[in-house]
């Protein structure tokens, strides 16, 4: 086969239609809005053992300082998971509105 | 090896706001496979709830690359990506399949089979939640006995195929299972396969809240409980070695498991066997089956420790 030969066909200009996704949150939106009960957190029985944040789906959960936590409503679908996994109660699911 | 859940970095490893149900045990799943493989991993998703979960273009909600393939290609796929990571040098990608039961089972099995059988150095999981979810709850060949679906309204008669036996039988490096219920234990069976060269096989069970009926908040628990009814030992195969993970151990011993009607009441899959003793002796009876399996397994792969015990007792 001739390295050099030049190629008989041009090649094809590729034109992307879809644009390519990147990582971001609210793909489909503030999905806050799908929630019928809102977790709290009560801070004083909060021992920061973090078993909310490692089984939250969404990761919705947000550590602060001393790794106790807080929630970030705007994105939180209201499961109940952090309620009912944690080993302190120190979660309540309370109905919205 | 253990996973301290206080050193785990404070970042962000899902992009809220995706598109899944609350309470999905599979956005849970890419939570903790982000948790266990940090940046450098590549997905391939053959069709099913993940596919949906990243939400609409141009954004995603998974915080990795994604490869959304046909369901029939999902192994192949990634074996094609990893020797084209090889060729350029970059051996250091993990690539990983991430399959729902039917694209695991049914449908993407063949392709399955041959990545297993040439070796391919790719990690598969497999999201079990026992039925085609995503298309509205059909029966699928992982789908256990007695659940109801869309398409077994009175139940399935047949059992669950047992794909981590079969991914056994094909030799390959590594093949565990894991349950959403214990993320730590899923995170560290994840970290010890991306460490070994050639094709890894892990089984994730995850409840899932729309099909299997029951509240979001469970998913967790259900987890659990499957582990420690006896119904989804969790173990692990590893160069000829089959070991039972430290969690699943005490539930050898009938006397220490659960009984499964806690398990079968909580989910409205299986509400109309509830009052029937003979249908859940027959899972009871499967669960007997599953251990004596694992007691031949463990007989089989380990023949020089029976070797010992044998001639202590004599």
């Amino acid at each position: 086969m001739n390295v050099n030969s030049k190629p008989v066909l041009e090649e094809p200009k590729t034109v992307f239609f879809a644009p390519i996704s990147h990582p971001s949150p609210g793909s489909v939106g503030k999905t806050g809005t799908w929630r019928t009960h809102k977790p709290v957190v009560d801070l004083d029985k909060c021992t920061g053992c973090l078993i909310c944040w490692l089984y939250c789906p969404e990761d919705t959960i947000i550590r602060l300082e001393n790794d106790k936590v807080s929630i970030d409503y705007e994105y939180c679908k209201g499961c109940g998971i952090c309620a009912h996994q944690c080993p302190f109660d120190a979660i309540q699911m309370v109905p919205e509105g | 090896m253990t996973v301290n859940i206080k050193r785990i970095p404070k970042k962000k490893f899902l992009m809220p706001g995706n598109a899944a149900c609350p309470g999905c045990p599979e956005t849970m799943g890419m939570r903790y496979l982000k948790m266990a493989l940090g940046d450098n991993f590549v997905m391939v998703i053959p069709a099913g709830c993940s596919s949906v979960i990243q939400g609409i273009a141009p954004r995603s909600g998974i915080y990795a690359p994604i490869l959304n393939i046909v369901f029939a290609a999902g192994a192949s796929a990634a074996a094609g990506m990893k020797a084209g990571f090889e060729s350029i040098g970059r051996k250091d990608v993990e690539v990983v399949v991430w399959a729902g039961d039917g694209g695991t089972g049914d449908i993407g099995f063949q392709a399955l089979s041959g990545a297993a059988e040439r070796d391919d150095d790719i990690l598969y999981i497999c999201v079990d939640n026992e039925a085609y979810m995503n298309t509205g709850i059909q029966r699928s060949s992982l789908t256990p006995y007695g659940a109801w679906t869309t398409t077994t309204w009175t139940g399935k008669r047949e059992h669950k195929k047992n794909i981590p036996l079969i991914m056994i039988a094909h030799g390959v490096k590594y093949v565990a299972t894991a349950s959403v219920g214990y993320p730590t234990d899923f995170i560290a069976k994840v970290k010890k396969a991306s460490q070994i060269r050639g094709f890894k096989y892990i089984h994730l069970l995850a409840p899932c809240p729309v099909g299997w009926r029951f509240d979001p908040a469970l998913t967790g628990e259900i987890g659990q409980l499957a582990v420690k009814t006896g119904l989804f030992p969790l173990y692990e195969y590893e160069n000829g070695k089959f070991q039972l993970s430290p969690l699943a151990r005490r539930y050898k011993d009938p006397s220490n498991r659960v009984p499964v009607v806690e398990y079968l009441k909580l989910q409205g899959r299986y509400k109309h066997l509830i009052n029937k003793p003979e249908e859940i002796k027959k899972i009871e009876e499967y669960i007997e089956s599953i251990w004596y399996m694992i007691d031949v397994l463990e007989k089989a792969f380990n023949p020089k420790e029976e070797a010992r015990k044998l001639l202590g007792s004599l």
